[in-house]
């Protein structure tokens, strides 16, 4: 079993609602290569799941990443033609929905069926799992509708699936660098406490799970940080040798770049301890990890270390959290921004009691400061003559939040001279609570569709 | 070169690049130098008190740094800035994603002789 070729993984989308053009260049680096290689994307948010549970309320057949014929449609014939195998959590609330479209896809491409597996068991939002939820949330537990509830499972099904012959592994939650973990497992063979290399192909599915922020996306800084060609940015592959270590490269003609810089950043990046990186698989310690550049555009990572992996498993739960209200109102020329001032005194006055009320002048202070608007009063009055008033709130109850946009749009007729180009959005809220369950009571698996 | 040369006061993305992430309702802010000669200024200057100081309108429940020496990096650990994070808050980037550059308007001491290594205008 045990492979020591390089095993080559590309990662053609970092979040749901990535480009979809991504992937071609990917697979026909994959392919160039020779070697073995795996395609994986990486659409769940923490928030997304919930979103596709509210999909599959009102379709029943939805509920898995709405992007997904346009995600493969470009690279599943090849991909199936010359073994790249594909590994994505863009099953959200509905895997074997989108297991069954990606069946349908194949065959509308008149590619060989391919075996599909399906990744099962993080789903924790039935019933049955409720009293286990409430134990684990304790004070936490939402008193408003649960709408997703999901347990970040690790990488074992996902090499259990790849050793079983499945092609194609769809899932819902699973830890994101477990899409990496698991076909590096599958190929090499390791054990699963062989925390060292299961660390370090955790840390390569580190890098590669947020697509192009390895490769000089969320860089760009003009005369700091420049970027070649950031609009037709490459995708990564990491080449992973037998004992784990990596080398982050992407397909040669793509724009970016990948240097010690992009690399060290997104190494970072959502870190807490980077003594102690959680994950389902191992706990992952970069504290003498050394980043250094291989060739261009070719940076290798080494020296990341593992211990054993955690007992619990993270769960999050989203739920129904009322309503969310902005709106916005310009002003321009002389006086705008004490126009746009006023016209926030008045909304103040107007929705006095509703909730507390944010409120934002762009084009003066309207992203660093907070809520209460502490970082706003702080700041002198001005004369900018470009602003833009930003209103928001939220409620439990709908028609209150609906008085907010009643008032930005009123401010047409009754505010300030010269205001225009109102905007404003009601939306329903999702909250988000999380907490750990023991490992057992998520029952993790795979089955492979027929 | 002139080591006589008087010190400066520079905002820290002279001597930084910066990128922020977000988990609920905490952000964490890398901090990686330009060049190694100027790690040593960061660990003195780039604080948890500093970095409190910097983020005091958005109350910081805690600011936690981690040290990379290696990668001449630093971890920052900021626990409840992002007024509930990406579901409650009402700010525009209820992700924090532009705390990054918040940070990096930190002002910095940086004695003159460490003057070629700072990134941009000289």
């Amino acid at each position: 079993m045990a492979n020591t070729q390089t095993l080559r993984i590309g990662c053609a989308a970092g979040f749901s609602g990535d480009r979809t053009d991504a992937a071609a260049p990917v697979v026909r680096a994959l392919i160039g290569s020779g070697q073995p290689a795996v395609l994986i994307f990486e659409t769940l948010a923490e928030r997304t799941l919930a979103l596709a549970q509210l999909a599959r309320r009102t379709q029943p057949d939805a509920g898995y990443e709405p992007l997904l014929d346009d995600l493969l449609r470009p690279v599943l014939a090849d991909c199936l033609a010359h073994g790249v195998r594909i590994v994505s959590n863009f099953g959200a609330a509905n895997p074997l929905g989108a297991a069954r479209r990606i069946q349908q896809l194949a065959q509308e491409l008149g590619a060989r069926r391919p075996r599909v597996a399906v990744v099962h068991g993080d789903d924790l939002s039935g019933p049955q799992h409720r009293a286990a939820l409430a134990q684990a949330l304790g004070a936490a537990m939402p008193q408003e509708p649960v709408v997703s509830a999901n347990a970040y499972i690790g990488a074992q099904p996902i090499a259990d699936a790849l050793r079983a012959g499945a092609d194609i592994v769809v899932c819902g939650r699973v830890a994101d660098p477990s899409l990496v973990l698991g076909p590096a497992l599958a190929h090499f063979g390791w054990k699963m406490d062989d925390w060292d290399r299961l660390a370090r192909a955790t840390m390569a599915g580190h890098l590669l799970e947020c697509g192009v922020q390895v490769t000089g996306g969320y860089f760009a800084d003009p005369g700091y940080k420049d970027v070649p060609d950031l609009a037709r940015l490459g995708y990564p592959i990491a080449e992973i040798d037998a004992d784990g270590h990596c080398t982050i490269t992407k397909p040669e003609g793509t724009g970016g770049r990948i240097d010690e810089r992009t690399v060290k950043e997104q190494l970072l990046y959502e870190l807490h301890d980077p003594a102690a990186y959680l994950t389902p698989d191992v706990v992952a310690d970069i504290t003498a990890a050394r980043v250094e550049q291989a060739g261009p555009d070719r940076v290798r990572l080494t020296g990341v270390r593992g211990h054993a992996r955690p007992p619990s498993l993270k769960v999050n739960v989203c739920f129904e959290s009322g309503w969310f209200a902005e709106g916005e109102i310009s002003y321009a020329g002389a006086r705008a921004e004490a126009r746009a001032r006023l016209a926030g005194e008045v909304l103040r006055e107007r929705l006095a009691g509703v909730a507390p009320l944010r409120l934002d002048l762009i084009g003066v202070a309207s992203v660093f400061g907070d809520d209460a608007g502490r970082w706003l009063a702080a700041q002198a009055e001005g004369d900018a003559r470009d602003v833009r008033l930003r209103a928001a709130l939220q409620h439990t109850d709908q028609a209150a939040a609906q008085r907010l946009v009643r008032e930005v749009t009123a401010l047409y007729c009754t505010g300030p001279a010269g205001g225009g180009g109102v905007r404003t959005a009601l939306r329903p809220r999702l909250g988000t609570v999380s907490c750990l369950v023991p490992r057992e009571a998520v029952a993790e698996g795979f089955v492979l569709l027929d | 070169m002139n080591t006589d040369l008087n010190p400066l006061t520079v905002p820290l993305y002279r001597l930084a690049h910066s990128r922020t992430g977000d988990k609920g309702n905490r952000s964490n802010i890398s901090v990686i130098a330009w060049h190694p000669a100027l790690w040593d200024l960061l660990v003195a200057q780039v604080t948890e008190e500093a970095v409190a100081r910097q983020f005091a309108q958005r109350r910081p429940g805690r600011v936690t740094r981690y040290l990379l020496p290696q990668l001449q990096a630093m971890n920052i650990v900021l626990d409840g800035v992002l007024d509930g994070g990406v579901n409650d808050a009402l700010n525009l980037d209820s992700h924090g994603k532009a705390l990054s550059f918040l940070l990096l308007d930190l002002p910095v001491q940086v004695p003159g002789a460490l003057a070629p290594y700072l990134a941009g205008p000289r």
